[in-house]
This record gives structure tokens, sequence and C-alpha cells, in this order.
């Protein structure tokens, strides 16, 4: 190898100082470990519902944190920091750990103790972390995962010999089975005690240390595990070269067709709750501008978003169990040549997958790509991907207009098509903006692709109902507070002005002169005021259009007749609403998501070009989607 | 057998960390549709790399050191 100039690296963490000791504050314990060791299992197993996701402070890291209770009765606050491979730090994720562990991370103090999670399956790799994390001098147990597995493919490990070798207490659990998870509460509420000091190898020297690692491996006896027969069996179908490529194409189908034919009853007992909660309070409450407010605006309001939380948690769930099962790895493995063509690469693809659920975190998880340039393009091209917050205004613009009729058997039908259709518009815009932008402003020579393939585990079922749960959480709070908001305006404002106390025609009222008054912009596209308050309440987020349509309707009273679909579609031509379809795909209208690619970016500029960019093409295409709607049809 | 990884320090180091250190042991059992990118295993982990990188790294068989 040639030789190399030595980085900047830290040094070992020995000549901290030692936390000084906190009065009654909760104690604070970090997890630690490589990616795929498990640590959010254990995470989970240890906090349960109570545990919430913020960010570090001045990075995008995601910051989890959740308290445990005690036996005696105290409090543990526990942290679950970026996965990392080691403390060396070159990646924003091993910055948060390395800072955080020394405490060096603003407004963060220095943890009390560590729980070191590796994985025992591949413990002569994954030991080096711990290296890593002794050198730092905090009360530290190693917390050996998927015990279950080690002994079911016949590896083994004498636990004591490690922990004498280590100088940290050591325990073998399986975090996902929940063995052995008492043994981590016991260390959690017993004295705190420092590791004894041993030999480390200079943590900048990789290969020094893999020896080390391994050489501590082997004098406890480790016999490492048979290989995953199971994970070389799938991966020779999922990984053929032409059974791959064809589940991959299955397994995407059948997500998007589940997303209407399981949801739908969901849906619909949903919103008969909603419905039925609705009439029973106007009948039962006495008639006042309160009651119009609750029943015509909040009801009507909320209650039209709240009616695609099914839908959504649909998504998720199978997002969550691709990627817990392993199979997401995979799928980015196959979708690399693709991505490639247009200059693109697999890991974009896992980002572009989660802007499926919602663009946010998919901004979020561009952080895994290494390439500067390649994140920049995918963080630009993820609003274009189909987020959950486009159902609702896709769904019932849809149902509205075309009839539900089988198109492959029972397989597919007209509405999924048309639904795939859109995602696949989606899809389109974003290639070709990333060929655009790959191929100008942000070409690059080479490209840097690692990519770990974790072997395949069955989703724990708790694992994936903690998340929807935690979904679920987002979504009902943004609609009780963003919806609701805009909602509660929207309702004031076509209220307003009163005439001898009486609520004008809502043509006539503030939020219907607010319609009229961008309704010359939106009129080429065959859209009315009605839409026009919907596009400018929809700035906030996308799904509050179906809101806004909700109370305007609501309000007028036709909604009440006759439904909002039949409202929908006494208000819009065919081809408009096909133009509605295409705007909404385009268009980046989502105050978090601009929010987080300003962050992420580091200043207003990619988010200013983003939504311009985004306005522009939502425009032009909904009005070349209206005239050949409109040539199509003959009219 | 692995014999060196020429690429920058920090990528190189990335790949160290992931298993892929010089003397150890590779082979590449799966690839993506039209052979890149491939997967190379390396101490029962697998990490995927595309052609461009891994023709960095310099591969050689134990009887026939080159």
């Amino acid at each position: 190898m040639s030789p190399r100039s030595a980085l900047a690296l830290p040094a070992a963490c020995h000549d901290e100082p030692p936390a000084p000791p906190r009065g009654s504050k909760a104690r604070i314990v970090a997890i630690v470990g490589p990616p795929n060791a498990g640590k959010s299992t254990l995470f989970n197993r240890l906090t349960g519902l109570r545990q919430k996701v913020a960010n570090y402070p001045g990075v995008t890291v995601e910051q989890h944190r959740g308290r445990v209770r005690l036996p005696s009765g105290d409090e543990i606050e526990l942290i679950d920091l970026p996965g990392v491979y080691s403390l060396v730090h070159r990646s924003e994720d091993e910055r948060v750990t390395h800072d955080t562990l020394l405490g060096r991370m603003p407004g963060q103090p220095r943890p009390d103790a560590v729980l070191l999670i590796l994985d025992s399956t591949s413990l002569a790799r994954h030991l080096v972390l711990a290296a890593n994390v002794l050198s730092c001098n905090l009360p530290t147990l190693v917390v050996l995962n998927m015990g279950d597995e080690l002994r079911g493919r016949g590896g083994s490990l004498d636990v004591t010999a490690l922990s004498r070798q280590l100088g940290a207490p050591v325990v073998l659990v399986s975090a996902a089975r929940n063995e052995g998870i008492d043994a981590v509460r016991a260390f959690l509420a017993g004295e705190v005690v420092r590791p004894l000091p041993i030999a480390l190898p200079a943590l900048q020297d990789v290969p020094a240390c893999h020896k080390w690692a391994t050489r501590m491996g082997a004098d406890a006896g480790y016999r490492a595990p048979a290989p995953p027969m199971w994970t070389r069996r799938l991966d020779s179908v999922f990984l053929h070269p032409v059974g791959g490529p064809l589940v991959f194409l299955a397994v995407v189908l059948a997500v998007f067709q589940s997303i209407f034919t399981l949801a739908k009853p969901l849906m619909d007992v949903v919103s008969g709750a909603i419905e039925g909660s609705g009439s029973w309070l106007a009948a039962h409450l006495p008639a006042s501008l309160l009651r119009d407010l609750l029943v015509d605006g909040i009801w009507a309001g909320v209650g039209a978003v709240v009616v695609f939380l099914p839908q959504i948690l649909i998504l998720f769930l199978f997002i969550g169990i691709l990627e817990d099962s392993g199979y997401l790895a995979r799928a980015a493995l196959i979708a690399d040549r693709t991505m490639a063509k247009v200059g693109l690469q697999g890991k974009s693809f896992i980002p572009l997958l989660a802007a499926y659920a919602c663009a946010v975190p998919a901004v979020l998880a561009t952080r895994t790509i290494e390439d500067k340039r390649d994140r920049l393009a995918t963080i630009l091209i993820a609003p274009f991907m189909t987020c959950s917050a486009r159902l609702p205004i896709y769904t019932l613009v849809i149902a509205a207009f075309l009839p539900e009729q089988p198109l492959l058997g029972p397989f597919l039908g007209t509405r999924a098509a048309a639904l795939l259709g859109l995602y696949v518009l989606g899809f389109l815009a974003a290639v070709g903006t990333a060929r655009l932008l790959k191929s100008s402003i942000l070409r690059s020579e080479r490209t840097d692709f690692v990519l770990e393939m974790p072997p395949y585990r069955w989703p724990s079922f708790r694992q994936l109902g903690l998340r929807l749960v935690d979904r679920s959480k987002v979504f009902l709070h943004r609609a009780g507070t963003v919806i609701l908001a805009a909602s509660v305006a929207l309702w004031i404002l076509a209220n307003v002005p009163r005439h001898d106390g009486q609520a004008p025609p809502i043509a006539e009222s503030v939020a219907g002169m607010l319609g009229r008054t961008v309704e010359p912009l939106i009129a080429p596209l065959g859209f009315d005021w009605r839409i026009g308050i919907g596009l400018v309440t929809s700035l906030a987020a996308r799904e509050v259009i179906v809101g806004t349509l909700g109370t305007i309707y609501g309000i007028e009273g036709t909604a009440e007749s006759v439904g909002l679909q039949e409202a929908l579609r006494m208000h819009l031509t065919v081809p408009a609403a096909v133009g509605l379809l295409v705007f909404f795909a385009f268009a980046m209208q989502c105050t978090s998501t601009i929010a987080v690619v300003r962050r992420e970016t580091g200043g207003w500029k990619w988010p200013a070009v983003q939504f311009g960019y985004m306005l522009f093409l939502a425009w032009t295409g909904a009005f070349v989607a209206n005239r050949i709607t409109a040539i199509l049809l003959g009219s | 057998m692995l014999r060196a990884i020429d690429l920058p320090e920090a990528l190189a180091q990335r790949l160290m960390e992931m298993g892929l250190v010089p003397g150890s042991t590779v082979s590449a059992p799966f690839a993506a549709p039209g052979g890149d990118p491939r997967v190379y295993r390396v101490d029962g982990a697998e990490v995927a790399l595309r052609r461009e990188m891994a023709q960095f790294l310099t591969l050689e068989t134990p009887e026939d050191p080159a």
C-alpha cells in the first residue's frame, strides 16, 4: 500500500476529566454500536413507549431519547447514538457519537455510562469499536447481541474470559427475544464502575485494531458461527440475475396495490366514525357560531385528513418490514445500475424509497450517502417522490373521477393503476431532474459506493408496532396543530365580513376574495377560486387542501348533501382534475420539507431554487396535462 | 486474499472497518443484475462495491502471489 499522510485524528479519551458527579438529575446512559447490531431493538426493549425523537442542535442527526424506570423508582435517561464502526470521525454521525462520549456536544452533558452493543455473530469485526469506546474510560457494559443466532448457528464464546480481558462487564443477550435484558437493567441500576485499564491498540491503525479484536475474541474462546444459511439461500433468489429484478418489481407492485385494497375497509371505519360523530354534534349542540365552527370548520377540515391515517400507516408498515428484514439493502443493490444511469447510486434508492412515505425522513436519510454531490442531488429530487401527504388529494380525485374496474384480473384495478401512474410520474420527474443536475452543476468523477448487506432477519412486531405508534403520533400531532389551525383560520376567513350577523356567501368572504385573487393565475389550468384557496392553504402541507375543500364545501352545504367527491365533480372538469393531480405531483408544498432542506444544505439557496423549479414544473405540467386530456376527450 | 487497498485514506479506513482488511480472504458470491455492483464477502460480513471502486483493491490467490 502506498504511504499515507496521517489524518488529524481524535486523541484517545484517557486525558478527559471524568464527568462531574450530578445531583438529583437522572443518570444519562448512551447506547453505542455499529449499524445493524440491534441498537434500536435494545433501546425499544428498555424504554418501550417512553421515548422521543429530536435533533441534535446544529446538526442533522436524529437523536432518540427515552426513559427507563428502575425497580428502585429512579429513572435513567437513555440516548441512542448513531451507528458507527469506530470513533474516528469522518461523517456527521461519527462526529456526534464521538463528541457525545467526550462530553463535547453542545447542550449535551457527558453520559455517565455506556451500553456498547455488538453483534455476537460478527464479534471479531465489532470488537474494534470496543477498543474505541473503552479508551473513553466511561463505565461500560459490553452487550453482545444476537446471542440466540450465535447459538443457533453453532458459535460460542466464554463471556467471563472476554470480560476479564476487556476489563469491563460483558453480557450475552438477544434483544429481539428479550433474553438477558435483566442483566442490562441490573447494570443500569448498579454502581458505576470504570473499566480496568487494558492495553489498547492505536485507534487510527485499523489493521492493528483488527488484530487486537481477533486476539481478544480468540483468547475468549470465540468460535464464529456457521454462515447464515438462510441468508445465502434467500440471496441466491433475491440477488439472482433474473429472479432478483422480478422479485423487486413484484414487491413494489404489491406495496402499491395493498395501499388501496388493505386500507379501504379501515378508512371506511374511520370516515364513518368521523361523519357519525360530526352529525351527532350537529344534532345535539345548540345552534350557534361555535357549533358551526366545530362542525363545518374543525370536523370537516381535520376529519377529511385524519381519514387517511390507515393508508399512511400501511405504507410505513411496508417500508418498515422491508427495512427490518434486510431486503432494502438488496433493493438498493439491484437499483444501483438503474440509478447510475441518471448519475445517482444505489444508496440514493433508500432515501428515495423513504420519500414515498415522507420527504423529511428521506432528506435526513441521505446522510448515509458519503458522496456530497450525490447527497445534494438526492435531497433536491426527494420531494418529487410521491409522499404520503399526497395520497389524500390523489385518492380523493381519483375516486371522484375514475370508476373502479379490474385491469389485470384481481391484481390491479383502474384506480390503483392511476395511482401507480402518478407515482411513476413523480419518479420520472425525479429522474429527469437528477440527470439534469448530475450532468451540470453536480457532475462528479467517481462515486463512493459502499453498502453493507445485513443478514436477513424476521422483522419484530414489537419494533414495527412502536414505529407505527410513532408515525401515528406525528401524523395526529400535525392534524391537531397545522391542519387544525388551517381549518379554524379558513373557517373564520370564510365567515367574514359578516353582514347583519349573517355569514357572507363564501365567494364574497375574505377566503373567497383570496381565492379570486389567485384565480387568474390558475384559470389556464381549469381551477376555480375554491381550488385556489386550497392551493394557498396547502402551501403549509399538501394534505391541507383536502381539509380546505372539506371546509369550503361544508360551509356551502354541498359536502353534507352530496359528499366531497360529488362536490368536486360539480366544480372541476375532467381535464382540470388531471391537471390538479399533476400539479400536486410536482409542486413542493410542504413547509417541513423546505425547513429540513434549508438545514441540511446550510442555507436558503437550495430550498429556494427547489421550490421555484418545482412550482414552475407543476404549473407547466398541469397546463399540458389539462390540454392533452381535453384533446383526448375530444372537448 | 486481499493484498492492498489503493483508495483515499478515509475511504480505505471505512472499508477496513467493515472487514476488508489487507490479509483477509475475500470472495464475491453475488452481484446485481449486469454484474455490477458486486457483493464481497469477508469474515462473514458482506459489503457491496461498485466496479469503479473495487478495481482499486488488489486481490491475489495464495498459491500465486502476483
